[in-house]
């Protein structure tokens, strides 16, 4: 095109600049456009479904990592917290009656098992003294007993979808959740991590019996989670290849919070 | 006589910069709102409080509260934007030999000086002429050692156990969300330096991020 020859480098300046900051602000449009998307999509357990969807694609990439070698860090007994915090009263509001709590643990295609407390500390007892994570952004070193979950599981040969003693993972349902026993708090754990070594059935605390608060008389202690995943006082136990249902993934945080 | 420079900003320089914008906007606002849901830090001389990290005007104003499940979720989606445009970047300067241009020289830090001096209006007379001053070289420089920082830190609390030689090792579980927490104060005060250093540039060193080239004024 002989005209353009032609431009004077004003001309041309000018053109480039008009050029490239007409692009420039088509370009922006993208992330408005990807905000405003996002954010009206239907929501998913309280967040927009694309945002779920990322979450639960960040759990497969942390399951590629995950291994039950990789221990929280412990710490020495007088690091452990005297006034350990409190920060949850779900599934709490009711009485406790001591005498007449269970464990019932429920299985598809078997029938439920009904432990005591007494059966649970039969299991060999482990003292866990690591810092605690909440959501939130705190933690707290804490010194926690009681029996592994992974014990259980094994010794009473729970969790197989044939009912026999585990041969390897694939074995296990995908899923354990668990409820208070007034069903108003519950979370659920993908199976592996409820296998972790550290993972405990606590039944005390600081060398003591679980006061009420703290979830008596037995509670969830699983260092690979926030504490949101920390069951106090647990009424049941259920296994199933469906992810059982959350409290706090209902009300928009990612299912798995694995740490 | 004017005359056009070309090329003063690669193409894939200037999408790196740019993509960092969203990205960066959304990280510290999501940041923020997972920041709230426990917000302990504070700078104090003895017993005076300097500044609180935030006073609750400043929370209010930004209507934060209760908001850490939304935070959570878009700070761990954006992740993988920086993370995957902060490699790109540092790959695309290297490979591209930019980097000649971007990393400190030998005399550098002795030299930042002397820019720093100028651009306060202390010393007289003319900088030596490169693309990047000294102090530029070291400010570029540092922003990349604080994004890996970001992203270290960032990893070590966010799966504490999984990586807990990496959390142990930047000082535990809490000085890592410190570190984490510091180095984003420090984008911000890098972004207030870069934005009145650009206005006080001008016209033609703003345009060049967006265009490409610059253009220069030629005694004939």
């Amino acid at each position: 095109m002989p005209e353009r020859e032609e431009l004077t480098t004003d001309q041309q300046i000018r053109r480039r600049t008009i050029k490239s900051f007409a692009w420039f602000g088509l370009a922006s449009l993208v992330p408005v456009g990807f905000w405003k998307y996002v954010s009206s999509q239907p929501k998913e357990g309280s967040i927009p479904a694309p945002l779920r969807a990322i979450l639960n694609s960040n759990e497969q990439v942390a399951n590629m990592y995950f291994s039950n070698q990789h221990l929280a860090p412990t710490f020495a007994l007088d690091e452990a917290a005297k006034n350990v915090r409190i920060n949850g009263r779900e599934g709490l509001r009711s009485p406790l009656d001591q005498a007449t709590w269970q464990l019932q643990i429920q299985q598809p295609g078997r029938d439920n098992l009904t432990l005591s407390l007494d059966d649970v500390k039969t299991l060999p007892k482990f003292d866990l003294i690591f810092d605690f994570k909440c959501v939130e952004g705190w933690s707290q070193v804490q010194h926690w007993g009681g029996a592994r979950l992974a014990d259980l599981i094994t010794h009473y040969k729970l969790g197989t979808r044939t009912g026999q003693p585990a041969t390897g993972e694939a074995d296990y349902f995908n899923y354990l959740g668990m409820e208070t026993p007034d069903k108003g708090y519950y979370v659920g754990l993908d199976i592996a991590s409820a296998m972790h070594p550290q993972a405990l059935l606590a039944y005390e605390m600081n060398g003591e019996p679980l006061a009420d608060l703290h979830g008596a008389p037995l509670r969830l202690i699983i260092p690979v989670k926030y504490g949101v995943k920390n069951l106090k006082r647990i009424g049941t136990m259920t296994f199933a290849d469906e992810r059982p249902r959350d409290f706090w993934a209902e009300r928009g945080y990612d299912y798995h919070v694995g740490l | 006589m004017k005359r056009i420079i070309e090329n003063k900003h690669p193409l894939a320089i200037r999408w790196f910069h740019w993509v960092n914008f969203p990205v960066l906007t959304v990280m510290i606002w999501s940041g923020l709102l997972i920041y709230w849901a426990y917000h302990p830090y504070k700078i104090q001389v003895g017993s005076f409080t300097l500044i609180t990290f935030f006073p609750d005007w400043f929370f209010k104003g930004l209507h934060m509260k209760q908001r850490l499940a939304e935070g959570m979720s878009w700070h761990f989606a954006l992740m993988w934007l920086f993370t995957i445009n902060g490699i790109l970047y540092v790959g695309y300067t290297l490979i591209s030999g930019e980097w000649r241009y971007l990393f400190p020289k030998r005399g550098s830090f002795k030299e930042a000086w002397q820019v720093v001096l100028h651009d306060l209006g202390i010393r007289k007379g003319p900088l030596p002429v490169e693309k990047y001053n000294a102090a530029q070289r070291i400010a570029y420089s540092s922003i990349i050692v604080m994004g890996v920082g970001s992203l270290l830190t960032g990893l070590a609390i966010y799966k504490p156990t999984q990586f807990s030689w990496l959390t142990t090792l930047l000082g535990g579980y809490e000085i890592a969300r410190l570190l984490h927490f510091a180095l984003t104060i420090g984008y911000v005060l890098f972004f207030v330096v870069h934005i009145a250093q650009v206005v006080k540039a001008g016209w033609n060193n703003f345009r060049s991020m967006i265009t490409g080239f610059d253009v220069v004024d030629e005694k004939v």
